[in-house]
């Protein structure tokens, strides 16, 4: 019996994808030019897509990869290039003196082993809920997941959708009234914006 | 016949989001670009909808990926708010890391 028996096409996709995933989530922290963090998050954000598609969420895939690689990181790079933000940061200031890295540190693991030690305590289930066999929202292998995705989202979550719609409308309101220019200028010092001495008549 | 470890159960995609949620937290607390720990944010929303995903395949309910859907919205409307946030703070001082977010205190 050689290796490459026990070599699934689901378990190389999932180290595959992994893999990327890690190594991104790791660019993103490690990274000192924020330029170059954004790229990383691509590539994790890629890599939970590929997961997606293997557990056969492929609408949500999908959207993974039009909604947060298509804009959301579009939306952060612009900030970066747009405000001329993008030099790389000195790592190795440590803004609270050198315990914050080591408490950061420490935080981390323990955030990391409670899932874990969840995961280990159940067996690997982390839930004592059963798969229903017969409930309405059970996955149907035969109609694509699109189909239950919609038909859950503007049904049973109808409320929580609409009012989603109100969420991003305050957003965008919000982003504009944040984003604009201060009307005042002589009271903030603002080096894109000409103090009333200095403007033009 | 077929190694046991080939197969690749739940538990596996729960402890990779754990992992990448992990990494994400310690980016938050370390980063002090307010840039780059809005993309830490990001890594650890992300470690959470894979977790949604992976419960609704494992519990055969879809309402697990209607979540992730509410999700995605709310995370396109916070970091819409927050670079907004962030661009009024840089415009100012382009030089800003999160310490300076104090100059929004009314």
């Amino acid at each position: 019996m050689n290796l490459l028996e026990g070599l699934t096409p689901e378990l190389v996709v999932f180290v595959l994808a992994g893999a990327v995933c890690i190594v991104g989530a790791l660019g993103v922290v490690l990274n000192a030019n924020p330029v170059h963090a954004a790229l990383s998050l691509v590539a994790t954000l890629f890599g939970v897509a590929v997961l997606f598609l293997a557990q056969e969420a492929n609408f949500l895939a999908a959207v993974q990869i039009i909604v947060y690689a298509g804009a959301i990181v579009v939306l952060f790079l612009f900030v970066l290039m747009l405000l001329g933000v993008d030099r790389a940061e000195d790592l190795s200031i440590d803004a609270l003196g050198r315990g914050q890295r080591v408490a950061a540190g420490i935080v981390g693991l323990g955030i990391l082993a409670l899932p874990l030690l969840a995961l280990a305590s159940t067996g690997g289930e982390a839930t004592g809920a059963r798969p229903p066999t017969t409930a309405p929202n059970a996955i149907d292998k035969t109609t694509p997941d699109i189909n239950q995705l919609g038909e859950s989202l503007f049904t049973t979550y109808l409320l929580a959708f609409e009012l989603t719609s109100v969420l991003l409308v305050i957003a965008v309101v919000g982003a504009v009234v944040l984003a604009r220019k201060v009307k005042r200028a002589d009271y903030v010092e603002d080096p894109l914006v000409p103090t009333v001495s200095e403007a033009p008549r | 016949m077929t190694g046991s470890i080939a197969q690749v159960t739940p538990a596996w995609y729960l402890v990779l989001a754990s992992v990448v949620f992990a990494i994400g937290a310690v980016g938050l607390l370390v980063r002090r670009n307010p840039l780059v720990m809005f993309m830490c944010v990001e890594l650890m929303l992300n470690a959470v909808t894979l977790t949604f995903v992976t419960f609704s395949r494992m519990l055969n309910d879809v309402n697990g990926q209607t979540v992730v859907v509410f999700v995605l919205v709310v995370a396109a409307a916070e970091v819409v708010v927050g670079l907004g946030i962030i661009v009024a703070l840089l415009r100012k001082q382009p030089t800003a890391t999160a310490d300076d977010l104090t100059v929004l205190k009314g």
